[in-house]
């Protein structure tokens, strides 16, 4: 059925060739010319900038904002923007100036006050931000965002406005590469009239980047057209972009095949086999922001006392990655070799390899280790994750199978599924788990920073398996009041060295973003975020 | 009638409740915390969670928040949901005009095709129809529907490109996915109808009906389809109902934004406000359409009374 469909476009695609009109093929679809038809999904959260972390809701604001800082597509490396400069001279205080003329598109002037009235919107707990926890460190955090309780202040004393473009931040610590954070949409500006009707805002948001929604129809579609008054070097290649809301993306794959659409950003996974053959070089297929882990329960004595790091070393030297990321994955996972992700690039702190030996899959070494280390805790290890979405329980039989192979024992791993995704999330929330479970991350900036201190620094928000150690911290310490980021990079690569040493969690995979496009369009590409670059595609 | 109109009004209403305590009760005991998840992988600020339960009521117990919940309901309001903090009603109004499009579409289709091809298969009875008619129908029921909706897009959108292949508001989008939904339902209405036409054809009061010499179109149109409609109607009131609650397979091949798949995603993403919202709106939908049947009954057929 698939196959005749394929076949038949391969021949209507053809003949189309044949005739020099693509017109007669397909049919349907509107989107005049110049623009790029691109699948989507509804954005999970309202479309405000620090209340979005996942793709469909980032794909908009990546087109609709520009902030201090951008990050190149290619290297994701952080480059002044909006931002003429960012001076300091201690890690800590910060002056921001800011270019000259540039305007959101409903003709307003980007400001200074246009980012700390944004900041103080994101920060301030009463307007429940989602990503309102990048703003910890600045000063005065602790005030309008207390841990309980209500806000007792309303707006970050940390942030001063000097003039229209200028202003300083004062940070809590000292962080050297704080300014490339700030490349991230939590951290864009925001124009009045998002304070002044919220609602209406929402409706239809007004942003300073290079398109502007035209139209947006929850649940089925929005239509941006390119901004003509984009002061930006990185003015629109399309006349517009048509996001589609795809319930089902095997729907959308189809309608690409028909030559409906653009550009499909999810390959639905029954499809892998046959994209090569499909789509040819119009596939991409590359390491994205985020990593999957095994988190250790290190709040859990069974596993935290000392010998077991061997244990945990044996188990992740037990994982046939290669194996499971081909065969399940079809290599849209690739083996993780340390705990961050090669979309840092070597200018974000990503260094293959700093796992070493412990994530190369040794059966016997990793059996002697095991026997080393005491044994598993009770004789066997459970595997715990939701089962509910993106395949868990195929990787989890997949790595218990590996492990027990390894360890010539049926029963060493078994697998602990749970329902959904709520229940557990609350598993880990209360620590209740005894053995290993999924710990995945997906990156907020890419800077290595941000695949460490929140995940491993003793009591950080989201360290589920309470990892906590004295040498790791203070190399952590260390690298954010470094002066350039390569001294910084080269000291959270010293605390990666630790976790190989302490195994605190099993790095599994790095997770790729994957996209399609047709023929119609060229130059595209994926940012660090698995987010289409849409400025830079060509139609036609 | 009016009584029974009443009276059955009022049970609907018992039901309603009924059905949403129940529902409320499942989604209470549900383990995990609706909104402590909503950060994905990411751990939420506990001082977020705690405003966010606190402006849903989380916190509260299960009566007094359904309580609020029946009261707000009576006032026509469903509450906010838990990820886009939109109302319930304006996410959930235009999917609820898209699926009844779509179920009307699919309801007319099939009562057309099923009554008629019924209607040709007992009239000519082992004819070449007959037959043709049973193995249509074997074929259609054999189908599940993703095939039927797979097929049709690679024949008449792929191939010949009569129809959009995906669903763009236009009416010409519509035809696929309602023949989709509609063929199996067409196929069962085929066959009930043709079996108790047959029935009803070897009832005395027809054999007296032809022997007082009645014109053949009367005997049929008078009194052997009126009588053989009623079991039909009692099945295309309950399909119907279905349809009217959404059909997830369908949606999703053709891209339909219905109520179907927003229930599927609510359940994924644990957003109880738009669960119990498409419940509430499916059982009531439910028990009208019951209604509406019963007193279709009575019209067709004098000698039920409602009282």
């Amino acid at each position: 059925m698939r196959g005749a469909t394929r076949a038949r476009w391969a021949v209507c695609a053809l003949s189309a060739v044949l005739a020099a009109a693509a017109a007669g093929c397909g049919g349907g679809g509107g989107g005049g010319t110049g623009v790029v038809r691109s699948s989507w999904g509804d954005p999970q959260n309202p479309l405000e900038p620090a209340n979005t972390n996942e793709v469909q809701g980032g794909k908009v604001l990546a087109m609709i904002f520009r902030g201090l800082k951008r990050y190149d597509p290619r290297s994701g490396a952080a480059e002044n923007m909006l931002a003429e400069k960012i001076e300091t001279s201690d890690q800590q205080n910060f002056t921001i100036t800011l270019k000259d003329g540039w305007t959101f598109s409903n003709g307003e002037k980007v400001t200074s006050k246009s980012f700390t009235d944004a900041w103080n919107y994101a920060a301030l707990v009463d307007n429940k931000q989602k990503n309102a926890s990048f703003f910890e460190y600045v000063d005065g955090y602790d005030k309008v965002h207390p841990a309980s309780g209500a806000a007792t202040a309303k707006t970050l004393s940390g942030l001063v406005v000097k003039d229209d473009r200028t202003f300083t931040v004062k940070l809590k610590t000292k962080f050297s590469t704080w300014p490339d954070t700030l490349g991230y949409t939590a951290y864009a500006p925001l124009p009045r009239a998002f304070f002044d009707d919220h609602a209406a805002w929402l409706k239809k948001p007004v942003g300073n980047g290079p398109y502007a929604i035209d139209s947006y129809a929850k649940g089925s579609a929005m239509k941006l057209t390119k901004w003509d008054g984009y002061p930006g070097d990185d003015k629109a290649k399309n006349s517009g972009v048509e996001l589609r809301v795809y319930t089902d993306n095997n729907t959308a794959y189809t309608d690409l095949q028909a030559g409906n659409l653009d550009l499909v950003d999810d390959i639905p996974s029954a499809q892998l086999k046959n994209v090569k053959n499909d789509l040819g070089d119009r596939y991409i297929n590359q390491p994205a922001g985020i990593i999957q882990t095994l988190a250790f329960p290190m709040y859990d004595a069974n596993w935290s006392k000392s010998g077991m790091e061997k244990v945990r070393r044996g188990l992740s030297m037990a994982i046939n990655r290669d194996q499971i990321t081909d065969q399940i994955y079809q290599k849209t996972r690739t083996p993780a070799t340390d705990w961050t992700s090669p979309a840092l690039g070597e200018k974000g702190g990503y260094k293959a390899g700093l796992c070493g030996d412990a994530c190369t899959f040794d059966a016997a070494s990793a059996k002697k280790l095991i026997q080393e280390g005491g044994g598993l805790p009770g004789g066997r290890i459970t595997l715990t994750s939701n089962v509910d979405t993106g395949s868990h329980r195929v990787w989890m039989d997949a790595v218990c199978n590996s492990i027990n192979n390894a360890l010539g024992n049926d029963n060493a791993c078994i697998v602990n599924p749970v329902g959904t995704f709520a229940d557990f999330r609350n598993q880990i929330s209360e620590q209740r788990l005894s053995n290993p479970f999924r710990s995945g991350w997906q990156m907020d900036y890419p800077l290595i920073q941000n695949f460490l201190q929140p995940l491993y620094y003793t009591d950080a928000s989201s360290n589920y398996g309470k990892f906590s150690d004295p040498q790791f911290d203070k190399l952590v310490d260390e690298a954010n009041a470094e002066s350039s980021q390569g001294a910084a990079n080269a000291k959270f690569q010293d605390a990666e060295r630790i976790l190989a040493r302490e195994m605190p969690a099993i790095p599994l995979w790095y997770q790729n973003g994957s996209a399609g496009y047709s023929d119609r369009v060229s130059d595209v590409t994926l940012n660090p975020f698995s987010v289409p670059v849409y400025e830079q595609i060509k139609v036609g | 009638m009016g009584k029974y109109v009443i009276r059955r009004i009022g049970q609907m209403v018992i039901v309603l409740f009924g059905a949403t305590l129940i529902l409320f009760a499942c989604l209470f005991v549900l383990p995990g915390d609706p909104v402590g998840s909503l950060g994905g992988d990411k751990a939420r600020d506990p001082a977020v969670i705690q405003q966010l339960r606190e402006r849903y009521g989380l916190d509260k117990p299960l009566v007094e928040q359904y309580g609020t919940y029946v009261s707000n309901l009576v006032q026509g309001d469903l509450g906010e949901d838990y990820t886009q903090r939109r109302e319930v009603t304006e996410v959930l109004s235009p999917k609820l005009g898209n699926t009844a499009k779509l179920a009307v579409a699919a309801i007319v289709i099939d009562v057309v095709l099923g009554i008629l091809a019924g209607l040709i298969a007992a009239l000519f009875r082992y004819s070449f129809w007959d037959v043709l008619v049973t193995l249509l129908t074997t074929m259609a029921i054999g189908f599940p529907s993703f095939v039927i909706g797979m097929i049709l897009q690679s024949q008449f959108a792929v191939n010949l490109g009569w129809f959009p292949l995906i669903s763009d508001g236009s009416f010409n989008s519509l035809i696929m996915p309602a023949f989709t939904l509609a063929i199996i339902d067409a196929a069962l209405v085929a066959r009930l109808m043709r079996g108790t036409m047959l029935e009803v054809l070897r009832a005395d009061y027809v054999k007296t009906a032809i022997a007082k010499g009645l014109p053949r179109r009367t005997v049929l149109l008078k009194h052997v389809m009126r009588n053989s409609i009623i079991p039909v109607v009692t099945y295309i009131g309950i399909s119907f109902g279905g349809l009217l609650g959404g059909a997830l397979i369908t949606e999703a091949i053709f891209n339909w934004d219905g109520i179907g798949f927003a229930l599927v995603t609510a359940i994924q993403q644990q957003n109880n406000p738009i669960i119990v919202g498409v419940v509430t709106y499916g059982v009531a939908v439910f028990v009208l359409l019951n209604l509406l049947v019963d007193l279709l009954y009575a019209v067709l057929d004098p000698r039920i009374r409602l009282s």
